[in-house]
């Protein structure tokens, strides 16, 4: 379960070596813009040397490679694709097209290292107009596709908009790409709220993102992810009452019952469906209880 | 392998990080090591740069490690990358 996904500078050691203590349930080791172009060379030979030696725990590794508009993209894929990070993340995804070229190239790796095909995942990050424009697309382009990620700043600046602390000018974006996420049915995650020092912020932001239907939300700052592991985790309440909601279905179901009712309202597929997914996720966190 | 008068560096000074210099030398390598846990690593982190120069066939570079606590997966980038950039400058 992917609720906070913190962002590491590729080619700084002495934040990559703390990834797995602080607290985030993905770390992305990034290659892209966290790294001068005269230190490509060594940044991707330390991700993928602290891949492969160090491990990061429970968390789970995603490199942000750089653009396919870039000289790099290969060369970062050929260094640490045998390391096996779980997921590729790829920046100015534009197009399915995109998506599908990495996807061939991946194989091709995955072929020549031994590994299984398609076990390395994808993550399209999503950052300009036309990237927006073809979210769907995007995020159906290939069983590698795991979930897509928004990039607001810059998205921002494509769209030639300012990026607001409220975020009125991405609200457009967001609520397309849950859209064509869940259409897709792959996962969504929201852009970082780069103000470092401002917690309220952050707290608003990362509500806002959970209600309009994102999955988790990225952070570029150790700092965000208590908070934004505890917006996106499911509350007690929540759990308690999907809990009840399964409860009475079963019961419902062993007396022959067609129609449930729980606390005055009529249970239907949709609570249902809401229910089962709180429990996943409860589950996921360690939260999860012994069903009657 | 072989190494102009040049010298190829990788890493940074700062903490858990390592600054490695490497350039050619006639005969066989030569490896110097300073580092802020020289007594109780020193020898460890020699090893560690002699087995990526085997693993790289390197066999006439003199390199200089000068090291933060970087951990070994560290040393061994770093290592790598100033190889690579010694190669790719000739």
């Amino acid at each position: 379960m992917r609720r906070s996904m913190l962002f590491l500078p590729g080619n700084t050691p002495n934040i990559i070596v703390n990834g797995e203590i602080l607290g985030a349930d993905s770390v992305i080791l990034d290659l892209e813009d966290a790294v001068a172009p005269s230190e490509k060379d060594s940044a991707r030979i330390l991700v993928r040397n602290a891949i492969k030696m160090m491990g990061f725990g429970k968390c789970e590794v995603i490199v942000r490679i750089n653009g396919l508009d870039s000289d790099y993209w290969q060369q970062d894929l050929n260094c640490v694709i045998p390391a096996r990070p779980q997921i590729i993340m790829l920046p100015k995804t534009a197009c399915a097209e995109d998506v599908r070229t990495v996807d061939r190239y991946l194989s091709v790796l995955e072929e020549k290292y031994g590994m299984e095909e398609g076990s390395v995942g994808l993550m399209p990050l999503i950052e300009t107009a036309m990237g927006v424009e073809n979210a769907f697309l995007i995020a159906s382009a290939s069983s590698r596709v795991k979930g897509i990620f928004l990039g607001g700043e810059d998205l921002t600046a494509d769209l030639r908009c300012k990026r607001t602390r409220e975020g009125r000018e991405i609200l457009y974006a967001r609520t397309r790409l849950v859209c064509a996420a869940r259409a897709a049915g792959v996962e969504v995650y929201d852009t970082p709220f780069t103000d470092v020092n401002d917690d309220d912020g952050l707290y608003q932001d990362a509500q806002y993102a959970k209600a309009l239907g994102f999955t988790g939300k990225a952070s570029i700052s150790p700092r965000h992810v208590k908070g934004i592991n505890e917006v996106f985790s499911p509350p007690v309440k929540d759990i308690d009452y999907a809990y009840e909601v399964m409860n009475a279905i079963r019961e419902a179901k062993a007396m022959g019952k067609g129609a449930v009712a729980l606390r005055g309202k009529m249970i239907d597929a949709p609570i249902v469906m809401r229910a089962q997914q709180v429990i996943e996720q409860a589950k996921a966190l360690g939260l999860g209880r012994e069903e009657a | 392998m072989k190494y102009t008068q040049e010298r190829f560096t990788a890493g940074t000074l700062e903490s858990s990080d390592a600054m490695v210099t490497v350039a050619y030398c006639e005969g066989e390598n030569r490896i110097t090591v300073d580092s802020v846990v020289q007594e109780q690593f020193g020898e460890a982190i020699r090893k560690t740069v002699e087995e990526v120069l085997h693993e790289m066939q390197v066999k006439n570079a003199s390199v200089t490690v000068v090291d933060r606590g970087a951990l070994d997966c560290v040393i061994r980038a770093r290592v790598e990358t100033a190889v690579l950039r010694g190669r790719e400058g000739l």
